[in-house]
């Protein structure tokens, strides 16, 4: 309910203390007086204070308390019992800057920066500051203080980095000066590149990852002074070097990278997130990063159609209920956060989503903390900003009751002493159903929403009838249609609103006849919330990680156990043995032999006609990860798969399902020098960490032929011929030998000289290739014809190193005897050819050849789909050149192993490797047969049984959310009168289901519009 | 005339250099000893199988035989008849593999342009036809060979559609030599009912309704009657309706390329309202979905090989692997759909595989092979001649080592079409030879 209480004097007094400032549209208007807010209930972080009074003056909190002295010159307002809480702060906003968006995409690639006296990539802008292109915006101020803040933070929303920030209060009748509270607040980052520029680089998250390492790294060097050019981005960014920093991660997994980024060079990022952070706590809670949370929950999808419902996924579905309590979940695992309006689109369901997250758990206390003095202090300003405190800015809002009863409103938003009021005075909610006798009949007047946007319905007899209904000014004036005499006629009312529920005035009726009325509401009408079902959803789905239809609860732990009269494939000299046991414990193979007796605490598990197989490795995987090329370099040395790994990738379930259990995820070939890769195990449900080889050693990605030198779509980039990649690998080796040798004599200085001497830049990249120099890192290089897989060998060779593995290498049979040689190994494709010109002479018999010839040879996928069945894959090994099934067998477990300097933990069935073994119900390599068991360190990881159970359970939790879907859209239009009159309307969510497969890519979201990146997802082999 | 006799069956293809194409069969052949997998489901364990003249003419099982004095007796009246026998003993007998929807012949090398002819420019195209691009010497298609594939429906791509197919059998100087049955389909490609947001503009990301699903559907249908409205016209100057006749009378097969449930109804249910009953449906992994429609309708299935990931993250990754059976329950015709694969032409000739691992979830093997030999002759409307072992049929067939359709036991070690002895080398036999050789002379 509204109160009358304050006087409208007050806009004609000035504000401004800039007193140095020349008036020339009157008089100086100095404002010496104070204001207090009396009989308020203030909220300070010690409480709600009641029956107290606020004083404040020139913009700034003078006093508050109980009983304190009002001073006499001062203008008092009694608030009624009404709150006072400290108004919002937004950290993350772009209010008033210019938005950039990619106007244009050229086909052309563009590969060097086009900025003169700035830094190498033009994506890094760091001496762009926000403020300098900035416009105060009246609508949007406007929705910032409807939802209750008070002060924004602006950045720019473009470039890898982004530049600095500006601090602004919100008052619309002041000027810049008096509204700007600091121009230079904070720096922002993105993985995302500038679309304001067109280079090339970085096209992916890993490499906008190593861009950020570079950039600090090139700052360090760069504040020695010993630069010999001028950098004006590294310049800017060494100067604002003690500014906050902000970080627009968005997606989940980037809140984790970004977070490492800013653990590795101590910069204590605040990062903004994506509401999703519940589903990777258990990683977030390692880091002590402050996140900056949206609330733009979902609403329900509008599930009315069945086959779109069939497309939903547990994960979508499972975000409509569990994103209202991700505030609480970030509480509980004490991860200070930020509430950000950001990603809202209706200004009224801030505060309604905010009031849910407190339903689902959130405490008000902290909540409130999320929104005024957490997001004052990121920004350096918890001395002015985000308290009801003496000598704080005068920042706050008056609402009607508490903030988080659900009838509560702003009323009003003062912002620096500066008053805005968001609910006029002359409101009446008369909200109710009245009847009305109008030429001997009996209307009734359903109204609804008169505070807003008035609604009314008129209905005779339980029929509705035409009506028009407008509110001007507290005066209701109503038209009902309706026949009279059979004639189509109409009456007229109208009234002054001054009761809630009664409405008196004077009418025409259909007669033309005037008559006065008065009618009161017979029927408070309560604005009643649409049920919130997604509380009881949270019974019917628990959050599983990942959080998908096959994800766990928990991690598997390792088991004892006693495999009996199995056929073991050993890989050893043992080979091929029938009715033999296998123990395993504590992660490993225990115990091979014959007729063991089981020891205590083993479970035992009967593998009679059943198959027992050390796990499947594939050397050359792009699964689970959310960037794979970054080609707009020659050479992405720098860039690691390592940095984005995506464990939500239910390609790693699918595997475990086709007994795969270590993969080596491997750059794309985008370019000759790629990434370096990452060697997982398959550990579904684990953290990133955690799935990573323990003590691989480490590895890169480097291309030859058609797609480095960008031969299937156009491509500017060099090298265009073969004839040009050797030069890129000659070239890049020599200026890491020249590296090696600066880094090698300035590492033998003693500590003196070194005080006098500078320090050589360090360059990601370089160190990367020298590590391969130093054989501490190695090749494996996408390869298909035997001109190029010669001319890697002999560079190699040059530089005293050997390519460790040449990956596809569909022409190795034609130079076999070379590589055996070199002593390089090959992981082949099994029968894939005729996609394009270079695989014109693959020949199924690659392996076989090869193998005979003494190289040492796997079988790979290079696809998350024929990974799953590198078992058939071997089998092709026995067809085509007739290797014994003992050895074609090797081809998918022991071999990769090798090539992955992984043999002494991996690859065979040993005592004392790890136990990651499979069960198959029959022969391995015949396709009739399944892997019914997947271990991996003595964990079971795929179950046959378990994945029937579990794909009935997806199926009940999916129609059972799908129901309170349904029930809530139902309640959701019930909830509004207004909508029960109208037909069908869909309030449902119609954004739609993204399938997993465009989701993978569209993981990348920096990749695109980058034309070669694109074709790079089509043609990866 | 001299007999040959070979026991060790194993080298015989490769110790002759023979003839590609191979001649015309001029000496009847015996095969006996094999386990013949007859095509339509059945099995002859110790079969014994003649043929002449490019037919099958003998067809039988020395099981039934009581005693051994007998079976002498009836392996050497047979051994008589015949010019070449064959022992066959722990070997099998396959009909030649029919593989549907493919473009062998049509592209060599997918990225080489210039070597792609299947996908004219152009949104309706039944006059066009694939059988006159089709290469009867390329790469591809003699890599089938070794594998047992042998006959394929050369299928065009693109556009709604994409013009006719015709079916050959691999193993010919050209396409003239090589046709078993010119233009007997053409492709229907259905609009998609759903499309995603085009999120490089700005839109949201999501899958949602082809707001433009109605206007496409239009479009077809203005095709269809204008089509119907002129074919008849004489002396017509309208390629594409008269190429449209025979689908409306009946003579062409329409192959309606269709995923999706709501495709497969919607596509199915406008053929219908022309009167078209020869459909054929392609794709169809959302038929299982629709059974009952397919079933009632009478319509085959074409199914996408089962190689392939599915569309959503919570669906049982084995769901294509099951369909076939679920299919064949309900006594639908089903057949193998080898596209969808990386490289899948190429692979095509993996089809004995694709219908290996359907038979892994619930089908007899038996089964199983007819999904890539009876039915899809019945499909093509070529069965009177090809896909099962049959007296009067033509004598199109493989031996293999072993199971066949499981890949570690096959072993292609003879194939013939239409009694053909034809050749299982190609470039890629040749260059494995070739660099054994290499590498063993120089050890």
């Amino acid at each position: 309910m509204k109160r009358f209480f304050l006087l409208s004097f007050f806009l004609s007094f000035g504000l401004y203390s800039q007193d140095y400032f020349i008036v020339n549209d009157g008089v100086k208007t100095k404002e010496y007086g104070n204001t207090a807010f009396t009989n308020a209930n203030i909220y300070t972080d010690k409480g709600v204070i009641s029956n107290s009074t606020l004083i404040i003056n020139d913009g700034k909190i003078i006093n508050y308390g109980r009983n304190i002295d009002i001073p006499k010159n001062t203008v008092i307002y009694d608030i009624g019992g009404r709150y006072i809480y400290p108004s919002f702060v937004e950290t993350f906003s772009n209010f008033g800057t210019e938005k950039y968006s990619r106007s244009d995409f050229s086909r052309s690639s563009q590969y060097e920066p086009s900025r003169k006296g700035y830094y190498w990539n033009d994506h890094i802008l760091s001496d762009y500051n926000a403020f300098d292109n900035y416009i105060y915006n009246k609508s949007d101020a406007d929705k910032m203080r409807k939802m209750g803040f008070g002060v924004v933070n602006s950045n720019s929303n473009d470039g890898v980095h982004r530049g600095t920030s500006f601090t602004v209060a919100l008052i619309d009748d002041k000027n810049e000066s008096y509204r700007l509270i600091q121009d230079k607040s904070s720096e922002y980052y993105s993985f995302s590149k500038s679309s304001r520029y067109n280079q090339s680089y970085p096209n992916s998250t890993m490499g906008a990852i190593a861009l950020i390492r570079q950039l600090f790294h090139d700052a360090n060097w760069y504040s020695q002074g010993v630069s010999n050019t001028k950098d004006l981005a590294l310049e800017a960014l060494i100067e604002n070097k003690d500014l906050p920093k902000f970080f627009d991660a968005g997606e989940k997994l980037n809140v984790i990278r970004a977070a490492k980024l800013s653990n590795e060079f101590n910069l204590n990022f605040v990062i903004k997130g994506s509401g999703k952070e519940y589903e990777n706590i258990r990683e977030l809670k390692k880091f002590d990063n402050t996140i900056i949370v949206p609330i733009n929950f979902p609403k329900a999808y509008d599930v009315s159609n069945p086959l779109l419902n069939k497309k939903l996924t547990i994960n979508q579905l499972r975000y409509w209920n569990q994103a209202p309590a991700n505030l609480k979940i970030l509480d509980e695992n004490n991860i200070e956060f930020i509430v950000t309006s950001s990603g809202i689109n209706r200004t009224d369901d801030f505060l309604e989503n905010l009031r849910t997250a407190v339903k689902h758990g959130l405490n008000i206390k902290k909540a409130i903390e999320s929104l005024t003095i957490v997001p004052a202090r990121s920004l350096n300003l918890g001395d002015k900003l985000g308290k009801i405190e003496k000598n704080f800015l005068a920042n706050f809002i008056i609402t009607s009751g508490p903030l988080f009863d659900d009838e509560t409103e702003i009323d009003e938003n003062w912002v620096k002493g500066n008053r805005h009021i968001i609910n006029p005075l002359n409101t009446v909610n008369f909200d109710g159903e009245y009847e009305i006798n109008i030429n001997g009949n009996n209307y009734n007047l359903i109204i609804s929403n008169s505070q807003d946007n008035i609604n009314t319905r008129v209905k005779k007899d339980s029929i509705n009838l035409k009506s028009k209904t407008s509110l001007q000014d507290d005066w209701l004036y109503l038209t009902i249609f309706d026949e009279y005499k059979s004639k189509a006629s109409y009456a007229q009312l109208s009234a002054k609103i001054i009761s809630e529920n009664t409405i008196s005035g004077l009418g025409i009726d259909f007669n033309n006849d005037e008559f006065k009325f008065k009618t009161t509401s017979n029927r408070k009408l309560k604005k009643s919330k649409g049920e919130d079902l997604r509380l009881e959803a949270q019974k019917v789905s628990k959050l599983t990680y990942p959080n998908v239809g096959f994800g766990l609860t928990e991690v598997p732990k390792s088991k004892s156990i006693h495999f009996k009269n199995a056929t073991l494939w050993t890989n050893e000299d043992l080979g091929i043995v029938e009715n033999y046991d296998i123990l395993i414990s504590r992660g490993k193979i225990v115990e091979i032999g014959k007729d063991i007796n089981t020891p205590p605490g083993y479970e035992v598990v009967d593998a009679t006609g059943k198959h027992i197989t050390s796990g499947i490795i594939d050397e050359h995987s792009h699964m689970a990860a959310s960037s794979i090329n970054e080609g707009g370099h020659n050479s992405s040395a720098e860039v690691s798969i390592m940095d984005v790994i995506n464990p939500d990738d239910v390609n790693i379930y699918r595997n475990l399902a086709g007994g795969v259990t270590t993969v080596q995820i491997l750059h794309g070939s985008a370019n000759p020098i790629g990434g370096q890769s990452a060697i997982i195990k398959l550990k579904w449900g684990s953290e990133i960490e955690d799935m990573f080889f323990e003590g691989a050693a480490p590895f890169i990605k480097f291309a030859l032929g058609e797609n480095v030198k960008q031969s299937n779509w156009g491509g500017s980039r060099f090298p265009q011929t073969r004839m040009g990649v050797e030069q890129v690998f000659i070239d890049h080796f020599d200026r890491a030998s020249e590296y090696a040798n600066n880094w090698t004599e300035y590492n033998s200085l003693n500590k003196r000289e070194k005080s006098r001497t500078p320090k050589p830049r360090f360059d990601e990249e370089l160190e990367t290739l020298w590590e391969i120099m130093k054989g501490e890192r190695f090749i494996s290089s996408h390869s298909y014809v035997q001109s190029e897989i010669n001319m890697l060998m002999k560079v190699a060779e040059k530089y005293n190193f050997r390519i460790n593995t040449f990956t596809h290498i569909l022409e190795g049979y034609k130079v076999a005897d070379k590589m055996r040689e070199h002593g390089v190994a090959a992981s082949t494709f099994s029968d894939w050819w005729g996609y394009k010109y270079e695989v014109n002479d693959a020949i199924p018999y690659n392996a076989s050849i090869m193998h005979n010839a003494g190289v040492l040879v796997a079988l790979n996928s290079d696809s998350s789909e024929l990974s799953r069945r590198l078992n058939l894959e071997a089998a092709k090994a026995v067809k085509y050149g007739g290797v014994s099934e003992t050895e074609a067998w090797k081809f998918v477990t022991l071999n990769p192993a090798k090539m992955l300097h992984l043999d002494h933990k991996v690859g065979s069935l040993k005592e004392g490797k790890d136990a990651d073994i499979v069960l198959w119900s029959g022969h391995p390599m015949s396709l009739y047969s399944r892997a019914e068991m997947t271990f991996i360190e003595g964990a079971l990881y795929f179950d046959e049984n378990d994945h029937e159970r579990r794909i009935s359970e997806i199926k009940n939790e999916k129609s059972e959310l799908i129901s309170l879907m349904f029930r809530e859209i139902q309640a959701e239009r019930e909830k509004n009168l207004k909508e029960i009159f109208e037909d069908n309307t869909s309030d449902g969510n119609q954004k739609f289901p993204i399938p997993d497969n465009i989701l993978m890519s569209g993981a990348e979201i920096i990749s695109f519009p980058e034309l070669e990146v694109n074709c790079e997802t089509i043609e990866i082999h | 005339m001299k007999k040959f006799i070979f026991f060790n069956i194993l080298f015989l293809n490769l110790l002759f250099a023979q003839q590609t194409p191979a001649p015309e069969q001029s000496k009847s052949i015996l095969i006996y000893g094999a386990t013949t997998h007859v095509g339509n489901g059945e099995l002859i364990k110790n079969s014994v199988i003649g043929f002449t003249n490019g037919e099958f003419d003998l067809i039988s099982s020395t099981n039934e035989i009581p005693n051994n004095q007998q079976l002498e007796n009836f392996l050497n009246i047979n051994k008589t008849k015949y010019d070449t026998i064959i022992n066959a003993t722990n070997h099998h007998i396959y009909p030649g593999i029919i593989a549907l929807n493919s473009n062998l012949g049509l592209v060599e090398v997918d990225a080489v342009k210039a070597s792609v002819d299947d996908d004219e420019s152009g949104t309706f195209l039944p006059n066009v036809r694939s059988i006159i691009a089709y290469n009867a010497e390329s790469k591809a298609v003699e890599s089938m060979r070794p594998n047992g594939v042998l006959i394929a429906q050369i299928t065009p791509n693109g556009g709604i559609i994409s013009g006719s197919s015709s079916v050959v059998q691999l193993d010919a100087w050209n396409w003239e030599d090589a046709t078993i049955k010119y233009d007997q389909g053409i492709h229907l490609n259905w609009p998609s009912p759903y499309t995603f947001g085009r999120w490089w503009l700005g839109e949201d990301r999501g899958l949602k309704r082809n707001m433009n699903y109605s206007s496409q559907i239009e479009n077809v249908r203005d095709f269809f009657d204008k089509s119907f409205a002129n074919m008849n016209t004489k002396k017509s100057m309208n390629l594409k309706s008269k190429a449209m006749k025979g689908v409306f009378e009946g003579t062409t097969t329409v192959y309606l390329n269709a995923d999706d449930e709501k495709e497969i109804v919607d596509g199915v249910s406008f053929l219908k309202d022309y009167g078209i009953d020869k459909i054929v449906i392609v794709g169809g992994t959302g038929s299982k979905d629709q059974i009952n429609f397919i079933k009632e309708n009478k319509i085959p299935v074409i199914l996408k090989q089962p190689y392939r990931l599915p569309s959503s993250e919570d669906a049982d990754p084995r769901n294509t692997f099951r369909l076939a059976k679920e299919l064949l329950d309900n006594n639908i015709l089903v057949s193998i759909d080898p596209t969808g694969t990386a490289s899948d032409r190429v692979l095509t000739r993996n089809l004995p595989f694709y219908a290996g691992s359907f038979s892994s979830y619930g089908i007899n093997k038996e089964k199983a092979l007819s999904l890539i030999t009876i039915n899809p002759a019945k499909i093509l409307g070529i069965d009177d001649e090809f896909g099962s072992i049959e007296i009067g049929k033509s004598a199109t067939l493989f031996i293999s080592k072993g199971d066949a359709l499981d890949i570690v036991s096959n072993n292609v070690t003879h194939a013939f079409i239409s009694g053909r002895n034809i050749s299982l080398e190609t470039h890629q036999t040749r260059l494995w030879r070739r660099y054994s050789n290499k590498y063993s002379s120089s050890q």
